[in-house]
């Protein structure tokens, strides 16, 4: 569309956009590019005073091969790969089927369970983490009588012969980020299915399919940039999470977050405060990648719920 | 679609939600009503010491945890009513702080709860103004530029917003401690020394900046994508009557953009409600604690391994009434969209 010449802005005002723009971009970036450039300098040339010096100063791998190898982060990485990858997966399966019924139905009861939604959205997880404390660290007493239990008992003690100790289990970990993350989801699923047309499912349901039939071949092919986009931020959550994963979690089955703290808290010597930056850059690479790759979905998922309301 | 179709979609996301987010919520509920701790018992020791003729024995009294059959301690529960809430609110060394010459304000924010509400408060409501204003700006000078630009200018925009927030309160606070580049650029400006991570208001400061910087991308991106949608009839017929570029943001963009405007603020107000990041990644507990933050050090273990569950519980309890208060427009403002569409 040819914007009329009025629209078109003074070259004054053109110069001003351009200047804002470049501080902000400067602003956004600085401190990262900052961060990445320090964890490849010695403490000398990273801790100085003079920029210069960090600029310029020798290339040294030698930050990462302690923190990844000396340190073993990356047992820390597994971990984090472990939940991330079970949360993302059981989040989007649980997320898609609901967000489908709640686009669909046109009852008090759905809305009342959006409304719901809404409400545990807005928890801080400190609250659930509190209520999650005593029966994790309880477990094995608590769901003893279970065990104990006629018939149920049997099948359980196929699976383990006591009852586990949910506390520091990255798949009761991996539930507790799903059912957080549920709320948020459910929302924003129902939003990209909104924008899959009725006619769609009813002539499919026409054709002979069941309602899972259709949601499975005809509705789930034309949703997959939802799925990606919601996808995406069930795995910001697990991938960024600190308070839950901090308390849930034994050192051993500890992310990588959390686990940051133990470079920070033992910053003695000067090279450790750059093992500690080398850490954080390590954590934040893979998520640059991810913005790179998926920028549009981002884009697309942040402006879901609000442009429609 | 049939109710019981809606009831097998929906039942494993319901049933996620209600064993992981509604039981927990009751049970802390319950449990800040609750205390729970270790049993002591007195016994007598007698210590004797060799001595001439007879050994010298003293007899003392020394309390111990109780165990039970299987060597653990011995934990008694016990209903203690509102006395938790008490402990966390303090009401006496609060009347006595604002009572004549009680110390005043500055009395009260030293204790714990009123510190990190303080803290809190100020922390959601300032941040609000600065994240919306720039990005506005953002959004508009973005508009603004050639399209083929637009795509990388927005891959970098989102950095900030997309790295994790420890990480990211980390950066900030790299630049800044001890003779971090933006340090000693701030002091060959101002020519003083700087400790900025010795004071309270300063690491304040520097806490709400990193808000700020990591959110406002959030709020360019909503508002980005709603200035494509700003109708061009309504603008061009303002440039015919002759409003000035000021006249058509204030008049036509910005009332187009209210909606949006109001959705990114109330999305900040209870995300920056629930701060906690900020606190640990510039480590600022000794000076500047946050609601969560509270409850989270109540929920980690002290020295001798113990959480003190009852607390953290009151104080969970205490944090969701200010999400009470901060939900209410949003809740009111779905209820009315609900009776539209129906």
């Amino acid at each position: 569309m040819a914007e009329t010449k009025a629209l078109r802005a003074p070259l004054g005002l053109k110069l001003g956009n351009a200047a804002f723009l470049a501080v902000w971009i400067v602003v956004a970036l600085f401190p990262l590019a900052w961060t990445a450039l320090m964890s490849f300098k010695a403490p000398v040339d990273a801790l100085s005073a003079n920029p210069l010096r960090v600029i310029f100063g020798p290339v040294t791998w030698e930050h990462y091969k302690a923190v990844w190898i000396t340190h073993g982060f990356y047992r820390n990485f597994l971990n984090s790969l472990l939940i991330t990858a079970g949360v993302v997966t059981i989040s989007l399966t649980v997320g898609t089927l609901a967000g489908y019924a709640l686009a669909r139905a046109r009852s008090n009861l759905a809305f009342w369970i959006l409304i719901t939604a809404l409400v545990f959205r807005a928890l801080p997880h400190s609250v659930l983490v509190t209520g999650y404390l005593p029966p994790f660290l309880n477990s094995r007493e608590l769901l003893m009588p279970l065990w104990d239990a006629p018939i149920l008992g049997w099948i359980l003690h196929l699976f383990a012969p006591v009852p586990p100790t949910l506390y520091g289990q990255p798949w009761a970990i991996i539930l507790v980020l799903v059912s957080i993350n549920q709320p948020f989801t459910i929302w924003m699923m129902r939003s990209f299915f909104m924008n899959v047309p009725h006619e769609l499912d009813e002539a499919a349901r026409v054709d002979g399919c069941t309602h899972f039939g259709a949601f499975w071949r005809v509705i789930m092919p034309v949703m997959w940039p939802g799925v990606i986009t919601t996808g995406l931020f069930s795995f910001l959550l697990a991938y960024n999470d600190y308070l839950v994963t901090a308390l849930l979690l034994d050192a051993q089955s500890q992310t990588m977050v959390p686990a940051i703290s133990q470079f920070l808290n033992r910053d003695t010597r000067a090279s450790d405060q750059i093992e500690a930056i080398a850490a954080a850059v390590s954590i934040t690479a893979p998520l640059f990648v991810l913005v790179l790759v998926f920028q549009r979905q981002l884009v697309s998922g942040l402006t879901a719920g609000a442009v429609k309301g | 679609m049939k109710a019981r179709t809606f009831a097998l979609f929906i039942a494993p996301s319901v049933v996620l939600m209600i064993l992981f987010i509604a039981l927990p919520l009751a049970s802390v509920l319950v449990q800040s009503f609750y205390n729970t701790r270790q049993v002591f018992e007195v016994v007598q020791v007698e210590n004797c010491t060799p001595g001439f003729l007879t050994s010298v024995c003293t007899t003392e009294e020394r309390s111990r945890p109780k165990l039970d059959a299987a060597g653990r301690p011995v934990l008694e529960t016990t209903f203690v009513g509102l006395d938790t809430y008490r402990l966390l609110l303090q009401p006496e060394a609060v009347a006595q702080a604002l009572s004549a010459g009680g110390g005043g304000l500055p009395a009260l924010f030293n204790l714990d709860f009123y510190r990190a509400l303080r803290f809190t408060l100020t922390f959601t409501l300032l941040t609000g103004p600065f994240v919306i204003g720039i990005g506005l700006a953002v959004a508009l000078a973005v508009n603004g530029i050639v399209r083929s630009l637009r795509g990388p200018v927005i891959f970098i925009m989102l950095l900030p917003f997309i790295i994790t927030p420890v990480i990211g309160a980390l950066s900030i606070r790299w630049l800044f401690i001890g003779d971090g580049i933006l340090t000693v650029a701030l002091e060959w400006l101002l020519g003083r020394d700087l400790s900025l991570f010795a004071e309270g208001w300063t690491l304040e400061i520097l806490m709400m900046l990193y808000r700020v910087w990591h959110v406002a991308p959030f709020a360019f991106v909503v508002f980005y994508a709603g200035l494509q949608t700003v109708d061009q009839d309504t603008l061009e017929s303002a440039i015919v009557d002759g409003a000035s570029r000021f006249e058509r943001l204030r008049y036509v963009v910005v009332p187009h953009l209210m909606p949006l405007i109001v959705f990114v603020t109330l999305i900040n107000l209870m995300d920056s409600y629930r701060v906690f990041e900020e606190v640990i990644g510039f480590s600022s507990q000794a000076h500047r604690i946050s609601l969560q933050y509270l409850t989270y050090s109540y929920l980690t273990p002290d020295e001798t391994g113990n959480r003190a569950i009852s607390r953290a519980s009151a104080s969970s309890m205490l944090t969701m009434i200010g999400i009470v208060f901060i939900l209410i427009p949003l809740l009111v403002r779905t209820w009315r969209d609900h009776r539209v569409t129906r």
